[in-house]
C-alpha cells in the first residue's frame, strides 16, 4: 500500500538545517557552529543569537574555517561548518581531504545552496560537482536530504554520528512532504513509492519530482518504485540491488552532474552486482546559468517530466 | 594495536643490565611474533624490519624515559642522529628542516610543554597540544615523540615503510600516540591550532596550543587567513613557531618567493612577535616562557626562530639541497661522525 505524500507547504531545506542546528544548540553542549560570512543565508542566525559563545564567525576565509573546525573537532567539539556548497567543497578540497577526511575529525560540513537551484547568482555559485568531490574521499559520509523536515532530522542525526559528514541542502522553497520529527537513519534508503516496472532512485530536491513522476506513470499504467537515497555514502547497496532486481529498469535523478553523481555510483554498483538498464536524470557536463530555480530545473531537464521519459526509455531497454 | 613492545615494557628494560635486557627483549619479540600472526603481513614486515635494524645497530641499548635525565643539548644531538639515520634507512624524507628545528622541538617537548606521553589523549584534554603544520618535518617529530616516551624508539626504524605508523607525513589513521592531526599539505596547521585554542577557551582550560610551521609555508594563503582569525578572536593561548631557516625545496626563500619583513607582517596581523636564535636552547625556553607569561594580553604569539637548514651536519647546513633528500651510506656515516651519540641510537 503506497503512502500518499502531501506537501505541507513549501519550505527551503536550508531552513531545516537552521532549525536542526538550533535544536542541537539546546540539546548538545558540544555542538559549535562556524560560518564564513553567510550566517543569514545558512539560517544559522537562531543558533548564533542564542549561543554566541559557541558560534564562531570566520569571515570570508573558508580554508581557515575548515581547519578551525578540524581543530575544534580533534579537541572534543562537534563543529558544524557552513557555507555555500561550492565554497566548502571545491574551494577547500585539500583542507577537507587532509584536515577532515584523512584526519578523521568529527567535522560536519554543511553545504547550502547546492546544485542549480541556487538560481540567479549563476554558475560561479552553482556547484553540481560537490557530491562527486565529497564521495571520493575515504571516511566521509555524504548526505543529501529531500525536504525541510528531512534536512532538520538529518542535521540532528549527524551530531550523534562520530565522524566527518558532508550535509548538502539548498536555497529554494520546495515541497515539504516527509513527516515532521522523523527519525533519520544514516545509510538507510527510504522506499517512498512501491512499484514493479521501474526503480527511480532519487536524491535531494529530485525526490519530490520522482514521486510526481510515479503518479504520472501510474496514470499511464506503469508502476514505478521511488527510493529516496538521502545518504549517498555509505550507499544502501542492498536496497538498490533488490529494487533493481525486482523491476529490471532503473532511473537515477539528482541535481548534480552525471560525472561523480548518484547515477554513476548506482551504475557502478549494478554493473558489478546486477547489470540493469539505467537512464540518468542529471546534468551532462555543463555549468549552470542565472535564472529562477523552477526555470532552471526545466531547462536542465531535472523535473518530473524528464523522469517520466527516462523511465519509459529504461523500461524499453529491458 | 601495534605489534611493537609497549612503552611500559621498554621502560622497565631500561633499568636492567643489557644482557638481561636482551634476553627479555628476545622473549618479548618471540611472543609478539607468535601473536602477530593474526595481524596482516605488512605489520609483520615492519616488525621484522625493526628487529633487523636493531641488530644492525652497533649500540643496541633501548631507551625511552631515561632520556629525560639528559641535558637538552645531548638530547638534541641524539635527535639529530635519529633524523639522519631514519632518513637514510627510508632512503627518502626531509632531513634539512628537521635538523633546523631540532632545538625548538627539544626545548618544547623536554622543558616547556605540559604533556603526558604515558597517558596521551588525542583530544588533548587538560594538556597542552602540539600541531606540526610542516608535516615534512616528520623525522624530528617522530624522534622527539619516541624519545619523550610516546612510543618505542625502535619503531623509528619503520619510518616510511609499508604498514608503519610512521608515515612519510604524520597521519592519525594507524593511531600513533602524540599525533593529533595529519599534516603534509602545507598551511593548515595554524587553522587547526585556532580550533583547538577555541576549545580550550570554551572549556576554560589554561593550556597552550603550540604549532610549528616552516618559513616557506607562510607563502600559503591559508596561513594568513588563520593569522587574521587568531588575532580577531584573541587566541592568546596559541604559541606558534616559524622555523626561519631561509630555505625551501627550490632554493632560498628570497629567490623562490620573498617573505619580506616577516616580523612586521605578523605584527601587522595583530600578533605578538619575537625573533630568537632557534639553535640556542636557553633562548628558546626564554621566549616560550615569555609567550606564556604574556597570554593575558589577548594576542596570539609568533616566535620567529632564526635557524639554519641542515644544522650540525656540515655538508647539509645552510643550503636547500638537503630539504628533501636522503643521505646515502657514505654520507650518513660522515654526518653521524659529526653528531655525538648521547642517549644511544635506536
Amino acid at each position: 500500500m503506497n503512502k500518499i505524500f502531501e506537501n505541507s507547504g513549501n519550505k527551503d531545506t536550508r531552513s531545516g538545517f537552521g532549525a536542526g542546528l538550533h535544536e542541537l544548540g539546546k540539546t548538545n553542549k558540544d555542538v559549535v557552529a562556524l560560518c564564513a560570512d553567510l550566517t543569514g543565508s545558512l539560517k544559522m542566525d537562531a543558533f548564533a543569537a542564542e549561543f554566541p559563545e559557541r558560534f564562531i564567525q570566520c569571515g570570508i576565509a573558508e580554508a581557515n574555517m575548515i581547519g578551525t573546525a578540524a581543530g575544534l573537532a580533534v579537541s572534543g567539539k562537534i563543529p558544524f561548518a557552513g557555507s555555500f556548497a561550492e565554497f566548502v567543497t571545491g574551494r577547500v578540497y585539500d583542507q577537507v581531504r587532509q584536515s577532515v577526511a584523512y584526519s578523521e575529525t568529527n567535522v560536519k560540513i554543511c553545504a547550502s545552496h547546492a546544485g542549480i537551484t541556487l538560481g540567479e547568482d549563476g554558475a560561479t555559485h552553482q556547484t553540481m560537482e560537490d557530491i562527486g568531490l565529497m564521495r571520493m574521499l575515504p571516511n566521509l559520509t555524504v548526505i543529501n536530504p529531500c525536504d525541510y523536515n528531512q534536512t532538520k532530522a538529518a542535521t540532528i542525526a549527524i551530531a550523534d554520528h562520530h565522524g566527518p559528514v558532508y550535509l548538502r541542502f539548498g536555497r529554494p522553497s520546495v515541497p515539504n512532504f516527509t513527516p515532521a520529527n522523523q527519525k533519520f537513519e544514516i545509510g538507510k534508503a527510504l522506499l517512498m513509492v512501491e512499484g514493479a516496472d521501474v526503480s527511480i532512485f532519487a536524491t535531494g530536491h529530485l525526490v519530490w519530482e520522482a514521486i510526481q513522476a510515479a503518479n504520472i506513470l501510474k496514470g499511464e499504467g506503469i508502476s514505478a518504485e521511488v527510493v529516496n537515497i538521502h545518504t549517498i555514502k555509505p550507499l544502501d547497496k542492498k536496497a538498490v540491488i533488490e529494487s533493481a532486481a525486482k523491476t529490471g529498469a532503473v532511473v537515477t535523478a539528482e541535481e548534480h552532474l552525471i560525472a561523480g553523481g548518484l547515477g554513476e555510483l548506482i551504475a557502478g554498483l549494478l554493473t558489478r552486482e546486477k547489470p540493469t538498464p539505467q537512464e540518468f536524470v542529471a546534468v551532462d557536463d555543463l555549468f549552470g546559468q542565472s535564472g529562477e530555480p523552477a526555470d532552471l530545473m526545466r531547462e536542465y531537464k531535472l523535473n518530473a517530466e524528464s523522469i517520466v521519459s527516462a523511465a519509459k526509455r529504461a523500461i524499453a531497454r529491458k | 594495536m601495534t605489534v611493537f613492545v609497549d612503552s611500559n615494557s621498554l621502560s622497565a628494560n631500561v633499568l636492567l643490565p643489557w644482557s638481561i635486557c636482551a634476553i627479555i627483549q628476545k622473549f618479548l619479540m618471540f611472543f609478539m611474533a607468535a601473536k602477530i600472526k593474526i595481524f596482516n603481513k605488512s605489520k609483520l614486515m615492519v616488525l621484522s624490519l625493526s628487529i633487523r635494524e636493531q641488530k644492525k645497530s652497533k649500540n643496541r641499548k633501548i631507551i625511552t624515559i631515561m632520556t629525560h635525565n639528559y641535558p637538552l643539548g645531548e638530547i638534541a644531538s641524539q635527535v639529530r642522529r635519529d633524523i639522519v639515520r631514519m632518513v637514510n634507512l627510508a632512503a627518502s624524507g626531509h632531513p634539512g628542516g628537521s635538523l633546523s628545528s631540532t632545538e625548538i622541538m627539544t626545548a618544547l617537548f623536554f622543558s616547556e610543554m605540559n604533556h603526558n606521553p604515558a597517558n596521551w589523549r588525542r583530544d588533548g584534554k587538560g594538556k597542552d597540544m602540539f600541531f606540526l603544520s610542516a608535516g615534512h618535518l616528520s623525522p624530528v617529530f617522530y624522534s622527539i615523540l619516541a624519545r619523550s616516551g610516546y612510543f618505542p624508539v625502535s619503531e623509528l626504524a619503520s619510518f616510511r615503510k609499508l604498514g608503519s605508523r610512521l608515515q612519510g607525513h604524520p597521519s592519525v589513521e594507524r593511531g600513533l600516540p602524540g599525533v593529533h592531526m595529519a599534516s603534509g599539505s602545507l598551511g593548515q596547521g595554524l587553522s587547526v591550532a585556532c580550533g583547538a585554542a577555541l576549545t580550550k577557551r570554551i572549556e576554560g582550560e589554561n593550556n597552550f596550543i603550540y604549532v610549528l610551521m616552516g618559513d616557506g609555508e607562510s607563502q600559503e594563503g591559508q596561513v594568513w587567513e588563520a593569522a587574521m582569525f587568531a588575532a580577531h578572536h584573541k587566541l592568546s593561548n596559541i604559541i606558534a613557531f616559524t622555523d626561519w631557516n631561509g630555505q625551501q625545496i627550490d632554493g632560498p626563500n628570497e629567490k623562490v618567493m620573498s617573505l619580506g619583513d616577516l616580523e612586521a607582517k605578523w605584527r601587522a596581523f595583530g600578533w605578538d612577535v619575537v625573533v630568537a636564535d632557534g639553535h640556542d636552547i636557553e633562548a628558546i625556553k626564554a621566549v616560550i616562557r615569555g609567550a606564556k607569561e604574556a597570554s593575558a594580553d589577548g594576542k596570539p604569539k609568533m616566535l620567529l626562530m632564526k635557524t639554519e637548514m641542515g644544522k650540525e651536519v656540515d655538508f647539509m647546513q645552510g643550503t636547500h639541497h638537503w630539504h628533501g633528500k636522503a643521505p646515502n651510506a657514505e654520507q650518513t656515516e660522515k654526518a653521524l661522525s659529526q653528531l655525538k651519540e648521547t642517549i644511544g641510537d635506536f
